[in-house]
């Protein structure tokens, strides 16, 4: 389709259900995905809420979107980053978070880890290399 | 790269988490409520001014003036108007507008 492949890095900042921001990115994410682009994902301060295990909404009656970043790898989005410092300050460990795997065509479809755990170091120069920053 | 933040620090984090991963060499915009965060001698500017050593703050002079603060801005802070605004953005590859 585009011949021009850049590399967008979605950072995402807020919590699911109280304000539309996440899922709005992750609609966002979705079409950048579909136009075949090299889509990432950064979950940092209160976004780091978006991808915990067992979210479960129908008392509120909102649609439980995680689920959807469970399917992502399904769209060769691979790599989620997840600021550790975020988490720590929150309680929460990468055991608290869903296991989100992608599978790697050029290792026999392998699955691999998405989430990728990084300090604030490794955010800067994330947020440096990629071609389009988009924060929500 | 340009970080952009229109959200007062004493408000929300935006500008306390743009700072902690702005890089070397980067240029943060200050606009709207962000302006509050380039006040001299708040509770912020400890912080902002330490940071200003290895990045440059702008902030966007019509909204200074507009909430009152001109005579108050951090000295080092380069304020620009709405055509120094465009420029940041077109002169920065990537740029991240903080919510």
């Amino acid at each position: 389709m585009s011949s021009v492949i850049k590399q967008f890095l979605y950072v995402n900042r807020k919590a699911p259900y109280g304000t539309v921001y996440a899922l709005e990115s992750l609609e966002v994410v979705l079409i950048g995905a579909a136009f075949e682009q090299d889509v990432r994902l950064m979950f940092m301060d209160d976004g780091v809420f978006q991808i915990t295990k067992g979210q479960e909404t129908t008392d509120i009656g909102m649609k439980n979107f995680s689920p959807t970043f469970g399917a992502l790898g399904d769209y060769d989005v691979k790599y989620m980053y997840v600021c550790k410092q975020s988490l720590e300050e929150r309680g929460l460990t990468v055991d608290d978070l869903m296991d989100l795997k992608w599978e790697d065509e050029d290792d026999d479809w392998a699955e691999k880890d998405s989430i990728i755990l990084v300090d604030r170091a490794e955010i800067k120069s994330l947020m440096t290399d990629a071609d389009v920053v988009l924060s929500f | 790269m340009l970080h952009i933040v229109n959200k007062s620090p004493f408000d929300k984090n935006s500008l306390e988490s743009c700072l902690s991963c702005a890089s070397d060499g980067s240029a943060v915009l200050l606009y709207e409520d962000g302006v509050y965060g380039a006040i001299k001698g708040s509770t912020y500017a400890e912080k902002l001014q330490s940071a200003m050593s290895n990045i440059t703050v702008y902030a966007l002079e019509p909204d200074v003036k507009a909430r009152g603060i001109a005579d108050k801005v951090i000295d080092g802070i380069k304020l620009v108007d709405y055509t120094g605004f465009v420029e940041l953005t077109a002169d920065n590859e990537v740029v991240n507008s903080w919510l």
